[in-house]
């Protein structure tokens, strides 16, 4: 429910003006407890507002961050409440205007928060009927709504505007049970693809993001940062950059900080300041963290157990039938082209930060506790965020900015450098996958012994059906409880779209890989007889079909590989085609992914979103992976951390497979979560080898062969 | 060294008395107010800064002002005429071919520059011009169509 107190402070008509405001208290439908644990609160709502013109406002915590949610949120609301696309405004991410939202990731703007906005809209709609009913002395059901005009269904001369009822009046109402929505089957709006309301603004160069921000008097802060991870500041000589014209140094105990007016002076003067450190001892690297991990994860926790996995001596089992592997993958960066960045205008009584976060309302109480305010003193604003990917769920940049802001009393803008960038990134963390499984006399899988090691449990859990098996996760990230195990890494962790499940199920999709190989049968057919969920079974036939798979044992010398994954709602397979070559670089040459995530709000935004995530995925199967020395981060630009790019981008094949029977669910994550296992099963197909590490750079492939 | 820097930035002239030295990218985004380039790597590895000099792509990141005294400097916020997307820009949209946006003022410089010089440019042509710019949400194969609809365009 919505406390009075917020209503009050909100004070939505003189945001407004006149006109109608919806707000919505209902909990959310939240399925799992990860979501709740994930800071969903008891109160999310969703609001609108019809003003005087006739205009539909909607206000919503989540950010646009590239996923399309600024169009697609629109449409929800447009269609149930019966105007044009155009005639709905949008303001996102601002913490003074927006109701509280704990964040945009896991796929959840449209699954969680669709709901509530299109139940907001259909209340709005029911309240412009109630009005219009009296204004034209017909009972309500005698009325119909379509493109911001209320008439007798009748009679469609006898009509009034949005805009005649809204003007004057000054309605609040709020919504505490589920609204009645549209049924599919009538949707004008979802299910459409108009094109995305960002768009102008982004070819254009208009649209703003945090760093484009300009405040009169702003300053451009640097600040003093470590040579690797652990290391502690014992002396920094300030005196030369001190005596550079316009240079202000800030030093405090935990910062030390250069302003300027000029970017490029600022970090000029930042060169100039002389800092000894304590570094530790470097131990960890790319190739030996792995023991580490397997030695520091601590306790596992069961995360699904069936049947009796002591049922038969595993002795008695053929070697043959007997699969037991260890897959691992390194560090991977999230690399937005935007780095983090942030301008913070703080006063004595209130502060004013743009930032590009995910989570606006989180760094609002994270700003408002480093600068000694009430949370209600402070106001983030996000503007587009130039890409996100779980990266921008963390940064301190915009309390960084704001304590300098507090200091200096000016302005002040951080923007990190793309070193800077890679430095503090919450990388994806490096992480290892043990699976004992076997194979009984039919070919059919007996028993699963899953371990995961670091990268948490989202998409362990085996959707196959197998008699016996357990599922156990240890040193991951949790975030139900929001805990990171810092310790286990040698820098920051966090989540990296979709966490987890790109490791999980590159090693499982692998694993049923060999099982397949080694039960003598097609790969495709193989899962199929592990699988009864119709969805899934729909979408790999959907893959298979597009694509023109091929029954046959593989290896089969024409590198084709299939994966699927179970993911935010979403069900997906994707099926790659590749070639190696003799110095074992593998070139992708085709990808299809098919996938069912119920009603699809924007089917063009949803290919996008699916083909980016397949973009992406080329990424940590290939060629991303994050060398390190201690806490020394080694790759700290694009000359040696390899993005997918142009070149390496196959054609991609969309097959968004209907099913209308299911609310919307999750879109920008599912699909990144097959590629590495894709990759991997198409590279066996062409060479017989197997990949058990990520990336598969040309040296393991080599190695492999 | 301070010195008096002239040049024609998108049609209109532009007259600073500054240090020389000093990025394209950086006068542009703090003296001139045009915020469209974008800063990704300050080493001219991304594209997203990139604008027009004198006809071809250039990153403005690593292009000190002393190298575009008298020159036709054009950016993203030049590309369209009188308040009209340039065909491009449309094509983009039309095409689907960003999704952040952060790259795209870049990627569509780098596009328009090769477009003039070659308005109807394979599509291997198109695929090793731009892969010198990144994109992470991986927009890439709609990119890539964009401009190949306009290439198309030129080759009726």
């Amino acid at each position: 429910m919505v406390a009075a107190s917020d209503i009050h402070r909100r004070d939505f008509h003189r945001l407004v003006g006149s006109g109608i405001v919806v707000l919505f208290g209902l909990k959310p439908t939240t399925p799992s407890a990860a979501v709740e644990g994930a800071g969903y609160p008891d109160d999310l709502r969703a609001y609108l507002a019809i003003g005087a013109d006739g205009r539909v406002t909607v206000f919503s915590g989540k950010v646009e961050m590239g996923q399309g949610v600024l169009t697609s949120l629109a449409q929800m609301a447009a269609e149930e409440l019966g105007v044009d696309l155009a005639s709905i405004d949008m303001v996102l991410g601002d913490t003074d205007k927006c109701p509280w939202d704990a964040g945009t990731f896991g796929s959840m703007s449209t699954r969680f928060f669709g709901p509530t906005l299109r139940a907001a809209a259909a209340k709005a709609r029911g309240i412009v009927q109630t009005l219009a009913a009296a204004k034209l002395g017909v009972s309500a059901d005698k009325l119909m709504i379509a493109k911001g005009v209320v008439s007798v269904a009748a009679q469609p001369d006898r009509r009034v505007s949005f805009a005649e009822l809204a003007d004057g009046v000054r309605i609040t109402e709020s919504v505490s049970q589920a609204a009645v929505l549209r049924a599919a089957a009538n949707f004008t709006v979802i299910g459409r693809s108009p094109k995305r309301l960002d768009g102008i603004e982004k070819v254009t160069g208009a649209a703003q993001y945090a760093a484009d921000i300009r405040l009169p008097g702003m300053l451009y802060a640097r600040i003093l940062r470590p040579p690797l991870h652990g290391a502690i500041l014992i002396n920094a000589d300030t005196t030369a950059a001190e005596t550079l014209p316009g240079a202000i140094v800030v030093k405090r105990e935990d910062m030390v900080a250069v302003l300027h007016a000029d970017p490029e002076a600022a970090a000029s003067a930042l060169a100039q300041i002389r800092a000894d450190w304590r570094s530790p001892e470097a131990t960890l690297n790319q190739d030996t963290i792995f023991e580490h991990l397997l030695a520091n994860a601590g306790a596992a926790t069961q995360i699904a157990a069936k049947g009796d996995l002591t049922k038969g001596d595993l002795a008695t089992v053929p070697a043959a039938d007997l699969f037991e592997t260890r897959f691992v993958k390194g560090y991977v960066a999230h690399a937005p082209m935007e780095p983090h960045a942030a301008v913070a205008d703080v006063r004595h009584d209130g502060a004013t930060v743009w930032a590009s976060t995910q989570t606006p309302f989180p760094t609002r109480d994270g700003i408002a506790a480093a600068l000694g305010f009430d949370a209600k003193a402070v106001r983030v604003i996000t503007p587009f965020v130039g890409g996100g990917f779980g990266g921008k769920s963390a940064g301190g940049q915009a309390i960084e900015a704001a304590r300098l802001s507090q200091i200096c009393g000016k302005p002040v803008m951080v923007e990190r450098t793309r070193a800077e960038e890679f430095f503090y990134d919450t990388f994806d963390p490096a992480s290892v996958v043990k699976i004992s499984s076997a194979l009984d006399r039919d070919g059919m899988i007996s028993r699963w012994d899953y371990q995961v090691f670091a990268a948490g449990e989202r998409g362990a859990a085996t959707f196959y059906d197998i008699p016996n098996l357990r599922v156990v996760s240890a040193g991951g990230i949790s975030y139900a409880g929001g805990k990171l195990p810092t310790a286990l890494h040698p820098f920051a962790v966090g989540p990296w779209r979709a966490p987890g499940a790109n490791m999980n199920v590159f090693a499982t999709e692998s694993q049923i890989d060999i099982m397949a190989a080694g039960a003598a049968v097609d790969p495709l057919a193989f899962r199929l007889k592990h699988i009864t969920d119709p969805r899934m079974r729909r979408v790999l036939e959907a893959a298979a079909d597009t694509f023109g798979w091929q029954p046959a044992i593989r290896p089969s010398g024409k590198g084709y590989g299939i994966a699927c994954s179970s993911d935010a709602g979403s069900v997906v397979a994707t099926i790659a085609e590749l070639k190696v070559s003799k110095d074992g670089r593998i070139t992708v040459l085709r990808m299809v992914c098919a996938q069912d995530m119920g009603i699809v709000v924007n089917p063009e935004g949803a290919r996008m979103q699916i083909e980016g995530g397949l973009t992406m995925g080329l990424g940590y199967a290939l060629t991303e992976e994050l060398r390190f020395h201690g806490g020394d981060v080694l790759d700290r630009n694009f000359d040696s951390y390899h993005l997918p790019r142009f070149s390496t981008v196959p054609r991609i094949e969309v097959v968004l497979v209907k099913n209308r029977e299911l609310q919307p669910q999750g879109c920008g994550e599912p699909a990144i979560t097959t590629v590495g296992g894709a990759i991997a099963n198409a590279v066996f197909d062409a060479t017989g080898a197997r990949m058990m590490r990520l990336p598969m750079t040309p040296k393991r492939v080599l190695a492999s062969i | 060294m301070k010195r008096i820097v002239q040049f024609k930035l998108n049609g209109g002239p532009v007259d600073l008395d500054t240090d020389d030295q000093r990025m394209l990218l950086w006068v542009l985004r703090t003296d001139l107010g045009l915020t469209g380039a974008k800063y990704g790597c300050g080493e001219g590895i991304c594209g997203a800064c990139a604008v027009v000099v004198d006809g071809e792509a250039r990153r403005s990141c690593l292009t000190p002002l002393s190298q575009v005294g008298g020159s036709d400097v054009l950016t993203i916020e030049g590309l369209g005429k009188e308040g009209q997307l340039h065909p491009l820009q449309q094509s983009f949209i039309d095409h689907g071919a960003f999704q952040c946006g952060y790259c795209t003022p870049g990627m569509l410089m780098d596009a328009y520059a090769m477009l003039q010089n070659d308005p109807r440019p394979s599509h291997d042509k198109i695929v090793s011009q731009m892969d010198r710019n990144l994109c992470r949400c991986g927009a890439h194969q709609r990119i890539v169509k964009a401009i190949e609809y306009i290439a198309k365009a030129a080759k009726d």
